[in-house]
């Protein structure tokens, strides 16, 4: 099942973006109800996360639409500062957890987690997508624009891990101490030379998905915050 | 581990794989291949195939021949193959005695020990190799398929066209080329191919003869990596970039140093020089292989280094401008019908033994080498490659740096073999002689 979270406004602050993206989850931010609708996957929201700092207004009435209709989301996290504690008096329908703002990433890890439990899903999915690119965790297939793609098995995992933390930038040494996780012949190169051999499959026209950043490291697809 | 094996049978699976192709390398440089189903697949990866070593050059006498090759899964790549064919994937071996342990005589395992004696010192090794290559009508003769030169353009020529699918195919395999033009000589080709780590370079550039050689037949042509197929024309070189990293940063640059070189730099470059003649047997392994290293043809003959001199034995290439990183130097000697297993670990191991023993670099070489007389050679202490591959074998008879790096095994089948190599060419009436005397004499 392609599992996504409904994230709340749209950008989100960074250090939401963050969090989920290093913990694996799949996420789309949204302005508003119409977008959500718009945006809405077919097997629905696998659970929202509203922000409620600095837009109380539409962050409810956010929250209140995800609580209607055939397309009811069933966990919804709200996070909320504390001055604004009393806002949660009567809402108590509105949200099935929250968390204070501002956060600490292993607090709002740990309530997503055992939100995605009480629901019996895993938040995290079998499958990954990012434009015509699709990658199957289940098969270790990947297909890009419907024709699969020859991986190594490393080239695979690079791009696995890509296609799960896009936007964000990475040094050589975090994408070999995440991806290969051991010590190995290239070193801190082999990253380079694995990004170069996964462009040249992904041919011309995809090549560009994955961006070096000067003196810094590589980029897969769009950023979603600012650096 | 366990993950990597699963990979590889799920996409066997996925991918609708025939066979598995387990490839390996025998001492002389020659690819073995055996090939599996995927029903044996599994039992492959675990337990590893048997097989008579006694048939492969170089390795197990006849008592005690069974051997494992065991699938490298890091390896599995599909082969790119046309439309509607059986889907073919491959994996590079290791070889491992049927008692246990790793088998000697496995050339990468010999460079594998290498990279291991590297890595002990923090250094992690590159290679880059520029290979070279003719397309010739057939096998028997030598006849271009044009007539065109250097980075020529030529029209709708056939070997444009091949190499062109040549390059697609080895991108497809994972193989970046950074440049392919057409070379020097009539219908000769040049690929470079983009800088990895020692070991999967050496597994690309066996990947990469034998895809050339099934372009060229799939054309009707052939394609060849002899080092000298024609006389009068230029050979075919496999000039080798080489680098040392430790861990993200180049060893070799130093931004202080009016070559932008580190001592580490040039302690590697004088290793190679000062060891240059004990290891050519290696990088240069058929009698064919001197007839390229002659003065004329861009081939280099004598020990020294330069910066933008092309007869120099070892080049530096100047990095372009903030491409730190990019720093590296140009080993000029191997032609592309080694054993890039072998040629890589006596290389890295020079270049090892000048850092350790800290050898002084010799002043840059300035003229052109070969417009200079013997005497004033000497006098600048510039001196040349053996000559021939009997010279090479009696240099490399001599290299205890050699006999190390290669293990005894792998050191004492090569000169055997070598030296009878050369007695068949010694006792051989040439052409050359046929022509020269039978009318004349």
């Amino acid at each position: 099942m392609n599992e996504i979270l409904l994230v709340f406004p749209d950008p989100p602050p960074p250090l939401l973006a963050q969090t989920l993206d290093l913990s694996g989850y799949r996420w789309k931010s949204v302005a508003n109800a119409a977008v959500a609708m718009q945006h809405e996957p077919p097997d629905g929201w696998t659970g929202a996360i509203v922000c409620a700092d600095d837009d109380p207004e539409g962050a409810f009435s956010m929250c209140r639409t995800l609580r209607k209709g055939d397309s009811r989301v069933e966990s919804v996290l709200l996070l909320v500062s504390g001055a604004q504690m009393h806002d949660l008096e009567h809402r108590e329908d509105l949200f099935d957890d929250f968390c204070l703002s501002p956060f600490h990433p292993k607090e709002l890890e740990a309530r997503l987690r055992h939100l995605m439990f009480r629901a019996g899903r895993t938040g995290t999915p079998e499958l990954a997508s990012y434009g015509d690119l699709v990658l199957n965790f289940e098969t270790y297939q990947a297909v890009i624009g419907g024709k699969p793609l020859d991986l190594t098995y490393m080239e695979y995992e690079l791009l696995k891990f890509f296609v799960t933390h896009p936007g964000k930038v990475f040094t050589r040494e975090q994408l070999l101490s995440r991806v290969w996780g051991y010590e190995y012949y290239g070193g801190a190169r082999t990253v380079d030379v694995h990004v170069r051999r996964l462009r040249a499959k992904l041919g011309e026209e995809h090549a560009n998905l994955i961006q070096t950043v000067r003196s810094v490291g590589y980029r897969f697809g769009q950023t979603r915050w600012p650096a | 581990m366990e993950r990597q094996l699963e990979y590889v049978l799920r996409t066997v699976e996925e991918r609708g794989v025939r066979f598995v192709r387990l490839w390996f390398t025998d001492v002389l440089g020659f690819l073995k291949s055996v090939e599996i189903t995927p029903a044996e697949l599994e039992m492959a990866l675990e337990e590893g195939m048997t097989f008579d070593g006694s048939t492969i050059e170089g390795y197990s006498r006849i008592q005690e021949s069974d051997m494992l090759a065991k699938p490298d899964a890091n390896t599995f790549e599909l082969l790119p193959g046309a439309e509607g064919e059986a889907v073919v994937a491959r994996m590079f071996c290791d070889i491992e005695r049927f008692a246990g342990g790793p088998f000697e005589g496995d050339p990468r395992y010999v460079l594998k020990r290498n990279l291991e004696r590297a890595r002990e010192k923090g250094y992690t090794f590159f290679c880059g190799p520029e290979v070279e290559f003719f397309f010739f009508k057939g096998n028997k003769t030598v006849e271009p398929l044009d007539n065109a030169g250097y980075f020529e353009l030529t029209a709708h020529d056939l070997g444009s066209e091949l190499r062109k699918q040549l390059v697609l195919r080895l991108e497809a395999m994972g193989i970046p080329v950074e440049y392919s033009f057409h070379e020097n000589g009539p219908s000769q080709h040049e690929i470079d191919l983009r800088y990895t780590d020692a070991l999967t370079m050496a597994d690309n550039v066996q990947t990469f003869r034998i895809i050339t050689k099934e372009v060229a037949h799939d054309n009707g042509v052939h394609a060849t990596f002899m080092p000298k197929p024609m006389a009068g024309a230029f050979g075919s070189g496999m000039h080798t970039h080489l680098s040392l990293f430790e861990g993200d940063v180049n060893a070799f640059h130093d931004p202080g140093d009016e070559y932008g070189l580190s001592k580490t730099a040039k302690h590697f470059i004088a290793g190679i020089l000062v060891h240059a003649d004990e290891i050519v047997a290696i990088t240069n392994q058929w009698v064919n292989s001197y007839k390229r290293l002659v003065p004329g043809y861009e081939a280099p003959v004598y020990k020294c280094w330069a910066r933008n001199n092309r007869s120099a034995l070892v080049r530096v290439p100047l990095p372009k401008r903030g491409k730190m990183e990019a720093t590296r130097i140009e080993f000029r000697a191997p032609d592309p019908a080694c054993n890039p297993y072998l040629a890589f670990s006596v290389m890295l191991a020079a270049g090892l033994k000048g850092i350790e023993e800290g050898y002084d670099l010799p002043p840059e070489a300035t003229d052109n080498i070969y417009e200079l007389t013997d005497a004033e050679r000497t006098a600048e202490g510039i001196t040349a490659l053996p000559g021939s591959l009997r010279d090479a074998l009696d240099a490399m008879e001599r290299s205890e740096l050699v006999k190390e790096a290669l293990g005894e095994h792998v050191f004492e089948y090569f000169l055997d073999n070598k030296r009878k190599e050369w007695s068949d060419y010694k006792t051989y009436v040439t052409p050359f002689e046929i022509e020269r005397y039978l009318g004349t004499l």
